[in-house]
């Protein structure tokens, strides 16, 4: 394929930007890289992919000077180098875009690029020439200049902008590889589409990306080749178009994308409504009328912004209801506090697991028994035994004892969550994006869950950005906008379906 | 992995949470005891240990009520204000008659109990830093204090008040066992369970993240009140016990809360709350005294001890901060991305 692509750096003959030989990185005593090699070429968009802790993460830390490898060599620009600090690396053209920002969130867009490295004039900041590196960067990446202006507080930021920050900043110092890390796992689906483009733009540059996601969509649409890490353990590269999803799920996991979504095992959903809305509303949302049976998974799509979470968080008494009714099982209540909600056999995995799911530095067991402790204390004891029994039907894995939560995987702490809330055996589970971050095995973890809860007469609400899981998973899908149920559908729509509704082009027609 | 390693993993991890953050402290108090020794050998004398004991009694006391407010991610300044309040305010009551020693004691623990519900209840329900909040009640301790004794306090306290902080239970070997201690080892039990029940672990779930124990249905504002109205009456134990060591003063309890807090960060308890035991306060602030007995020793002056105190309190939070800072509980841990599955999940 290299002699039909047009794109500079396919061609093998190309020195590569930043070339990895034999990396070999171990923290205490256990090894997390085993010897990998991996080189990007200019303007390449080089996917690395692999499970959470396959040592992608670590592997791009050491080309961003974060870590220091124990063996093995890194080039750049066919030059071997040593990073002992990320400054070297970003002077040499490695720069990082990490799933959490480094921003000030009260200075502007310009004193964020230019943080630390401000152009000096008299040996004073010189705010204006800031301004204008900071408009040509902008510009040059064809960001309109009325969307994001050098001048705007990053606190007022979309997250998607603030993403465009920090690429920004990238460029400021010549970057010839920007490193990704989940560059999409905050971002909405028109958010999204933004950053494909800029994406292309950086590539158009010369300037090569290393894409770290679990989204495989994502690695389709963008990437040229893909690096796959298992267990430390480089598996293979490949070039994108001489693969397919199917193969690089199994190179990832040993396990095809044939048996991701784990079929019914039970009937099917009963006539037993456990969960039911009417007409019910708030600031946020308003005339919702849904009804979750036993045994079903009801998905709700929708765009971000589009009352997913709200009517999540109105469920679970956090932002109650102010008009309508609610039941569960029958019975009418309106929680107005998440105590409420969990007494009447309501459980929710929250969207933003480390700020609302997780004591981080409690151990896995404090957190797997907090909401015990705190809602029925007198049957705590007894009931905090099943835990260990429930962590391990999740496929949950530590290395020894009880950790704290926040050393484990994002898999793993979502297992924790996940546990937290069947030891209180709910009635009805609503999950706001229970898969995100999460690698493809914990993912599958997950989604065995909901099938087993549904076989135990649960009823599901399941929240969801990725229309694939929504379409494999749920039996009906409800889709939202602007606070509303504005429709819905069955997984034969398909993700068009859903997302003609969601976006609203095709709602108006509908109805 | 082999199993022998995941064994030895288990051992370190298990070993690593019996000495998380205790270690250093328990390291510390022990040193600071041999060398006291070695200048003076008569303080290892069993009647030497108990008097050091029943010194250090209150201070033990006052350090549980702080760890239980820091550990929620509270503070509770207003301690050492309501020690002064509480002693003036029992010698003003019970003026040398014993007979009102009872009646004095349950209105010191109500009053103390209100004094940390208003504390608690401002705090979380007006959502005024709890920082300003006791900064406040302190002034407001202090001034009232001055105000209702125009700067002298009067009346006094009765032997059978006195007993609890100085008086103990005879018997060979120790010749007396301190009331002091037995109290402050009677509220260490109790609030070690209480901390080993559901109610310690949402307290200390709240201080580590609130949002996420208001999710999981924890009433974060009546766990936080709690927490400051066992302060108040922990506070009104030390001042009991204080009252009948030290005396009538106005000046009693002054700068007590600073003590406390920095016998709770000696223990490696973090600011902020979330992370640290409580039997590391108390080894804190039996570590504090243990340094002041030590500068007594050593004929320094007294006034010398504010600046010591604010050394102490520097040295131990900047030692835990570089403690945190390398990171993963050492041996529990390897690395971010190491991460717990040592195979596919």
């Amino acid at each position: 394929m290299s002699t039909t692509d047009p794109r500079p750096g396919t061609h093998d003959d190309v020195v590569p930007v930043v070339r990895l030989t034999g990396i070999v990185k171990s923290f205490f005593g256990v090894d997390v890289l085993h010897g990998v090699d991996m080189d990007v070429r200019p303007g390449e968009v080089h996917a690395l992919v692999g499970e959470n802790g396959a040592g992608k993460s670590t592997l791009m830390k050491v080309l961003a000077g974060v870590h220091q490898a124990d063996a093995g060599t890194v080039e750049v620009g066919g030059e071997e180098v040593t990073f002992d600090h990320p400054l070297q690396a970003q002077a040499a053209g490695v720069t990082t875009v990490f799933q959490e920002f480094n921003l000030l969130p009260e200075r502007t867009v310009a004193e964020n690029v230019y943080l630390g490295r401000e152009p000096r004039r008299r040996r004073l900041v010189d705010p204006r020439q800031m301004r204008r590196d900071t408009a040509a960067l902008l510009d040059d990446l064809g960001i309109d200049p009325d969307a994001l202006s050098p001048d705007r507080r990053v606190a007022s930021l979309s997250v998607a902008q603030q993403q465009v920050v920090e690429i920004v900043k990238a460029m400021s110092f010549d970057a010839r590889i920007i490193c990704m890390d989940e560059p999409t796992a905050a971002l909405a689906g028109a958010e999204v589409d933004l950053l494909y483009s800029l994406v292309r733009t950086l590539q158009e540059r010369g300037v090569a990306i290393l894409y770290v996601s679990h989204r495989l969509v994502e690695i389709f649409d963008l990437s040229d080749r893909i690096t796959v890490l298992k267990d430390g353990h480089l598996v293979q590269t490949v070039d994108t178009a001489d693969t397919t999803p199917d193969e690089l799920v199994s190179a990832m996991v040993g396990r095809s994308l044939g048996t991701y979504f784990p079929e019914r095992t039970d009937g099917g959903p009963t006539d037993d409504v456990v969960l039911e809305l009417s007409g019910a509303g708030n600031h946020d949302i308003d005339d919702v009328d849904l009804a979750v049976r036993a045994g079903e998974i009801v998905g709700v799509a929708g765009l971000q912004g589009s009352g997913r979470t709200e009517l999540a968080q109105a469920l679970f008494g956090v932002r109650p209801f102010l008009r309508g009714t609610m039941r569960v099982g029958g019975t009418e209540l309106t929680p107005t506090s998440a105590r409420e909600a969990v007494a009447a056999g309501l459980a929710l995995v929250t969207e933003d697991r480390k700020a609302e799911g997780l004591a981080l530095e409690q151990t896995v067991t404090s957190n797997a028994r907090l909401v015990l402790d705190a809602v029925m204390p007198k049957t705590s004891n007894r009931r905090s035994r099943d835990i260990p029994g429930i962590l391990s039907s999740l496929d949950f894995r530590a290395s020894s004892g009880d950790p704290e939560v926040r050393f484990l995987s994002g898999g793993n702490q979502q297992k924790v969550v996940l546990a937290k809330w069947l030891v209180t055996e709910p009635a009805v589970l609503v999950l706001d994006e229970p898969t995100r971050g999460i690698d493809v095995g914990a993912k599958r973890a997950v989604y065995d869950l909901m099938r087993d809860r549904c076989a135990a007469g649960n009823g599901v609400l399941f929240i969801s950005s990725e229309l694939p899981e929504l379409l494999g998973m749920a039996d009906r899908i409800v889709v939202m906008r602007d606070g509303r149920l504005v429709g819905e559908v069955t997984a034969d729509v398909g993700e068009e379906g859903v997302m003609a509704l969601a976006a609203g082009t095709a709602g108006e027609v509908a109805a | 992995m082999s199993s022998l390693r995941e064994r030895s993993g288990a051992a370190a991890g298990l070993l690593n949470r019996l000495t998380s953050g205790t270690a250093t402290i328990f390291a510390l108090l022990v040193v600071v005891l041999v060398v006291i020794t070695i200048l003076n050998p008569t303080f290892a004398r069993p009647a030497s240990l108990m008097a050091f004991l029943r010194a250090a009694a209150p201070l033990v006391v006052l350090a549980i009520g702080q760890y239980l407010v820091i550990v929620s991610g509270e503070f509770d300044l207003s301690v050492g204000a309501l020690v002064g309040a509480q002693v003036v305010f029992a010698a003003k009551m019970i003026d040398g008659d014993p007979s009102r020693t009872w009646p004095v004691l349950a209105a010191m623990l109500v009053l103390g109990a209100v004094v940390g519900l208003v504390n608690g209840l401002i705090t979380t329900l007006l959502k005024v830093p709890s920082f300003i909040t006791t900064l406040g009640m302190l002034l407001v301790l202090f001034g009232a204090v001055r105000l209702w004794t125009g700067g002298a306090p009067t009346g006094a306290l009765a032997d059978n008040f006195r007993t609890w902080g100085r008086g103990g239970i005879d018997m060979p070997v120790l010749r007396q066992l301190p009331w002091a201690l037995v109290i402050a080892v009677v509220i260490a039990i109790a609030v070690g369970l209480l901390m080993r029940a559901p109610w310690g672990r949402t307290l200390v779930a709240t201080g580590d993240n609130d949002t996420a124990a208001s999710f999981a249905g924890v009433r974060v504002w009546r766990v936080r009140t709690v927490a400051f109205v066992l302060s108040g009456v922990l506070a009104t134990v030390a001042a009991i016990l204080i009252g009948g060591f030290a005396g009538v003063t106005a000046q009693v309890g002054d700068g007590l809360e600073f003590v406390a807090i920095t016998a709770v960060v000696l223990g490696g308890v973090v600011l902020g709350g979330g992370r640290g035991s409580m039997i590391a306060a108390i080894a804190g602030a039996l570590a504090y005294q243990a340094i002041e007995r030590l500068f007594t020793q050593l004929a320094l002056p007294s006034t010398a001890r504010p600046t010591l105190q604010g050394i102490i309190i520097i040295a131990a939070v900047a030692w835990a901060a570089r403690e945190g800072s390398r990171g993963p509980g050492a041996a529990n841990t390897p690395a971010p991305d190491a991460s717990a599955d040592p195979a596919p999940a």
